[in-house]
């Protein structure tokens, strides 16, 4: 495949992918990732919000067949997260028992390694989700 | 306003063709249509494919099939909507002709998937996801379907086994289709001892990695009688339909409900003057069991969380209310991506013309229904016998 020379494209992703930072219209619709227009009601006035990192799990499934590049991390549970603020987020789950996944269950936000290229090195960061810690 | 009838159909079968590369599948299938019509001639070409760059390092698929076709200095361009592509390229045929700008159209759907290694193969099949917010964490698009799958089953309370009817019913139907990948029947053991991809999806669930080519041929009644295409073998392009809906499943208003199938539909229905119950077979895109589900609901052959008791009724067989997958679906027949739209459209042109090994009685009027990404692009499409 193609090599992923362009720090750039994956750079200018980085406050989303490690802040967690969503968008949230004039009208107090909130979605994630920030979007120009508010997929709800259509406004353009958009103000970046800091989403919490809560949520619970909506669905969840475990990836024995991933795409080239993510060989080295399979099996993984990848899982849509219902967040506090209400947007919905894909996202791989980490530090937990597939066996424990369940609907419902409460997840928090944490920064992981989500991939490394053997070529050229850069090293992809992101959100993955986890049981809260105690 | 003009009309739009297909006066031919052809197709190579589907498989692993080791031996034919893309420019082969789509030239044999095109030329095949262009026999069936009993033409020499088109005024332009439109090409149904998805992901012919990363899969073969081939673009500009208008001039290559053209070119090697020898269809001369027509204009040639390739339709792109992800796995709806060969459906979406019919539409632009379709649209052609009714404009009056061009009379006869050619339309080929073409993928050649089997040259990738497999796991090269699920990345470019999850480029139609998006690629920022899901394949950047290493979604499939399997895995995105697994997802919906789980949220079904848990929403309404079936079971694997409820939906591996839908393979069933595919693989008894694709068993007669000399077209088909898989020409053998199966029972739904088969489907709950193949392995997990994704659970709960299991390999049975999906559809094959295959490679193949279909083509129609589409003009108006009055130049398919000029050119002396026999009435028989007419059949009305009545009402088309497309839309589409969030790129990603996570934004997804509900994760249950095809919108851009329900709009796409609603158009298909109202410009062909008929109603879900007007129907009689629907080739709906089964590229997971799942999705045969959701399609049929969409469709409004089923209520919202009854698609999957559609098959647990049995009325999904070639002889009941609701027949599915007549020529075994992209399960058994399979799912070459961005050329299944277009063998959707030869089979319903079998099926009305009578000519279908696995014929639904009496069959007057058909629909495909041709999924992009996780249902965020979207083509329905109603045919009648003329
Ligand atoms: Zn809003």
């Amino acid at each position: 495949m193609a090599r992923p020379m362009q720090v750039s494209r994956y750079w200018r992703h980085f406050r989303e992918k490690y802040m967690l930072i969503g968008g949230k219209c004039e009208n107090g619709h909130v979605h994630f990732p920030k979007r120009s227009v508010c997929p709800v009601c259509g406004s353009r006035e958009i103000e970046e919000i800091e989403l919490s990192g809560k949520g619970k799990v909506l669905s969840w499934t475990i990836v024995r067949n991933p795409p080239s590049g993510f060989e080295y991390y399979k099996p993984f549970p990848l899982a849509l997260v219902e967040l506090e603020e209400g947007p919905v987020v894909l996202t791989q789950l980490t530090d937990v028992d597939p066996e424990e996944i369940d609907f419902g269950m409460e997840v928090e936000v944490v920064t992981k390694k989500i991939r490394e290229f053997e070529e050229d090195g850069i090293i992809l960061y992101g959100y993955k989700f986890r049981p809260p810690v105690k | 306003m003009r009309k739009a009838v297909i006066i031919g159909a052809g197709m190579t079968p589907v498989g692993e063709h080791w031996r034919l590369g893309l420019r082969d599948l789509a030239v044999e299938a095109l030329l095949k249509a262009m026999d069936d019509a009993g033409i020499e001639k088109v005024d332009s070409l439109y090409v149904g494919n998805m992901i012919s760059g990363p899969f073969v390092e081939q673009e500009n698929l208008g001039a290559l099939i053209a070119d090697w076709a020898g269809l001369g200095n027509i204009p040639a361009v390739k339709i792109e909507a992800a796995c709806a592509s060969g459906g979406a390229a019919v539409q632009e045929g379709v649209k052609a002709v009714l404009s009056g700008l061009e009379d006869v159209v050619a339309v080929v759907g073409v993928e050649k998937m089997t040259d990738a290694w497999p796991s090269d193969a699920t990345r470019y099949l999850a480029y139609a996801a998006d690629a920022e917010w899901e394949l950047f964490h290493g979604a499939s698009f399997v895995a995105l379907n697994a997802l919906i799958m789980r949220y079904y089953m848990k929403a309404y309370g079936y079971t694997e086994e409820d939906l591996a009817l839908f393979a069933v019913n595919a693989h008894a139907n694709g068993a007669k289709n000399p077209y088909a990948m898989f020409k053998r029947p199966i029972k739904v053991e088969t489907v709950l001892k193949s392995p997990y991809v994704a659970d709960p999806l299991k390999l049975f669930d999906a559809s094959p990695v295959c490679d193949g080519a279909a083509s129609v041929i589409i003009t108006t009644p009055e130049k398919a009688k000029e050119l002396g295409v026999p009435k028989e073998k007419w059949v009305e392009v009545a009402g088309m339909g497309r839309a589409i809906d969030t790129i990603s499943l996570a934004s997804r208003e509900d994760l249950l409900t095809l919108k851009a199938a329900k709009v796409a539909a609603e158009r298909a229905y109202k410009m062909a003057g008929v109603e879900a119950k007007d129907i009689d077979f629907f080739e709906v895109h089964d590229a997971f069991t799942v999705m045969a589900a959701l399609s049929l609901e969409a469709l409004g052959a089923a209520k919202k969380g009854e698609g999957a008791k559609l098959a647990k009724e049995g009325q999904i067989a070639i002889d009941a209310d609701y027949p599915i997958q007549t020529m075994g679906g992209l399960k058994a027949r399979g799912h070459p991506v961005g050329a299944t739209g277009v063998y959707q459209t030869v089979e319903a042109v079998l099926q009305l013309r009578g000519e279908a090994p696995s014929q639904v009685p009496d069959a007057e009027i058909g629909l495909t229904q041709n999924i992009g990404g996780t249902g965020s692009n979207i083509t329905v499409n109603v045919f009648r016998r003329v």
